[in-house]
């Protein structure tokens, strides 16, 4: 009985030892490529870091307002996040490539999906970030051309055509990424059909007067005053 | 060819008829000999502007003169595209000039009404006979009148180029062939963002080349329109124009140091007074309502300094209100650099520039409000001399990197 114990003891140690032995070397070769993996997106983040600074990316993201929302969340600037992310998913990347090397049964599936879902991250980005800098362009342009016209309410035109831009640029975002694609779609439908419902009924019914009286001082009572004045600039 | 007259039209049937024949008066009256050509350079009217422009013959004006022509008169009438562009209209002119080896070219505007055959040899025949490569107009004008070039584009001019040419941007004027060559295969017009200001950047390339320059008074110019144009493409045409040469020309205006005058046949300056209606408290309002909307765009424009200081007028009350000349010198600088830094898009840049433009004109109008043709003047000067003061101050912000 004892020997049978100290037998089974024995074969387990052996196994356990083989065991060890077998995987000794694979983890190795995951710590190496780990390892190697970290010098390689630290490299990537290195480059990419400079090359977002000679492009004057963080110029770009701040004329698109990306860096304001950055600095309210206590988030670094523009490109020194952008590298993180990239050194980020470059090592993760690795660091699943070295643990696909142990042949842990169900994980090769999940490192594939990882790998497969990159490149709609990446475009997910891309969609928010122009989505960023053309709210701003198109939101100063409308700011601009409203305070030279001496419209009424040229910021509040201005937040409203950003935030149009931005919410339908997030939309399109969560669509790349396939999260909650329905429920984001109908959410945007309902709101922006709202938002449209809502200023159609405001100025068609609520403010009929107040675009007649705009409408009219727009076109006929400021080319009048125009005439009057009689400055021209040049 | 001795000589070329380009009329680029656009739907311009109400005038052009009179132009041409004011033209064709001052040709045979004071060029009787030279061999004489008119250009007509029509960007696709819907009017009958071409055919006005061929009606137009010797015959009507010899019935309302006694003038006799001594060689044939040609006036050529061209389409150069279906939408008006004057940039090609400008093209087909120096074109038409260097094909037909003219000595002296002129453009006239047919959107002025008031011209005079004196208007065609007052503007032709420095250039002709004067060995002059430009030759650009000086008007009678409203003491009001011409606020963005009083206030803003002939003094930086004058600063940056070292030159005092009154009227930089001219619709019309005169030029040598040498120059007329010189503007072809410089392609000035490519300069800029499509062919705005083509008019302006004459004058620049005259003034970057080192062409002989000369201005010469042709009388009071009244406008179809009245003169109203639009403030905005004004400014995108005029100081848009200039702030581009900028950048190219960083080595010639950047050396210049003392304002050269220009030769001037006729009066330099002459401003009418006569009493008309200004709604100078739209300006004040417009001024601060711009300046409080548009606070995140000229916070990346202006330096910190300066925007506080525009800030602190704005809250100032309307009898309070002054833009000083060193204000304004600033920020009109801060803006030329940030337009070469291209800080936010450019013509963002310039727009943004109108409602602190229209603030200098509120203080312009409430300074000169009684004041007769010469104090303006003075007044002028004075703030040409604050731009060729603070001339540094633009290089110290131009080699800034950020």
């Amino acid at each position: 009985m004892w020997e049978m114990i100290v037998g089974e003891l024995d074969h387990a140690m052996q196994e356990l030892a083989r065991n060890f032995a077998h995987l000794l070397p694979r983890l190795l070769a995951t710590l190496i490529i780990a390892l190697l993996g970290w010098v390689i997106a630290y490299a990537l983040k290195v480059v990419v870091r400079g090359i977002l600074r000679i492009a004057k990316f963080d110029k770009l993201s701040d004329n698109a307002g990306a860096t304001q929302i950055l600095n309210k969340l206590a988030l670094p600037s523009s490109s020194e996040l952008l590298s993180r992310v990239v050194f980020w998913m470059a090592w993760m990347g690795f660091i699943l490539l070295g643990v696909e090397v142990l042949e842990i049964v169900g994980l090769h599936e999940y490192i594939s999906r990882f790998f497969l879902y990159l490149p709609r991250l990446f475009v997910a980005l891309f969609i928010v970030f122009f989505g960023l800098v053309a709210a701003s362009f198109f939101s100063r342009a409308a700011l601009l051309a409203a305070v030279n016209a001496d419209s009424p309410s040229p910021g509040l035109l201005a937040t409203l055509i950003r935030t149009i831009i931005v919410i339908f640029a997030v939309t399109m975002a969560f669509d790349q990424l396939g999260l909650a694609e329905r429920t984001i779609l109908i959410a945007f439908a309902i709101a922006f059909g709202a938002l449209m419902l809502g200023l159609a009924i405001a100025f068609g019914m609520g403010g009929r007067d107040l675009a007649r009286q705009f409408l009219e001082r727009r076109f006929l009572k400021e080319k009048e005053d125009q005439k009057h004045d009689e400055l021209s600039p040049l | 060819m001795d000589l070329l007259v380009g009329v680029p039209t656009h739907n311009n049937a109400k005038t052009v008829g009179e132009t041409v024949q004011a033209i064709r008066v001052g040709l045979l009256k004071y060029f009787p000999r030279e061999r004489v050509v008119i250009v007509n350079a029509d960007g696709g009217s819907k009017d009958s502007t071409r055919e006005v422009v061929a009606a137009a013959s010797i015959n009507d004006v010899q019935r309302s003169s006694d003038i006799y022509a001594l060689r044939t008169l040609h006036c050529i009438s061209t389409i150069y595209g279906d939408e008006p562009a004057t940039e090609v209209a400008l093209r087909t002119t120096l074109a038409a000039a260097e094909l037909l080896r003219a000595k002296a070219c002129a453009i006239v505007s047919p959107e002025s009404t008031n011209i005079t055959p004196e208007w065609i040899e007052r503007l032709l025949r420095p250039v002709y006979r004067d060995d002059f490569d430009l030759i650009t107009p000086l008007y009678r004008r409203h003491k009001f009148d011409g606020l963005l070039l009083r206030n803003l584009v002939y003094p930086m001019t004058r600063a940056l180029y070292a030159k005092r040419l009154r009227e930089p941007y001219a619709v019309e004027f005169a030029f040598s062939g040498r120059l007329g060559s010189h503007l072809l295969e410089q392609q000035v017009w490519d300069h800029g963002a499509g062919g705005v200001g083509t008019e302006m950047r004459v004058t620049l390339a005259a003034m970057a080349g080192g062409f002989h320059l000369g201005q010469t008074f042709l009388g009071t110019k009244q406008h179809l329109d009245g003169g109203s144009a639009d403030l905005v493409p004004a400014m995108r045409q005029t100081v848009g124009t200039l702030f581009s040469s900028l950048e190219p020309n960083f080595q010639l205006w950047s050396t210049n140091h003392a304002t050269e005058p220009i030769p001037t046949f006729g009066a330099e300056h002459d401003l009418t007074v006569e009493p008309i209606r200004v709604n100078r408290r739209r300006l004040y309002q417009q001024f601060g309502s711009g300046v409080a909307e548009l606070e995140p765009v000229l916070k990346s424009i202006l330096s910190p300094q300066t925007l506080a200081e525009v800030q602190g007028i704005s809250k100032l009350a309307e009898d309070d209100f002054r833009y000083s000349h060193e204000l304004w010198v600033k920020t009109a600088y801060d803006f030329a650099a940030s337009y070469y830094k291209s800080v936010i898009n450019r013509d963002h840049i310039i727009q943004a520039l109108a409602p602190l433009y229209r603030g200098k004109v509120y203080t312009f109008l409430l300074d000169n409000r009684d004041a007769s043709g010469e104090e303006v003047e003075a007044n002028v000067e004075a703030l040409c001399l604050t731009f060729e003061r603070l001339k540094p101050y633009l290089l110290d912000l131009w080699n800034t990197r950020e």
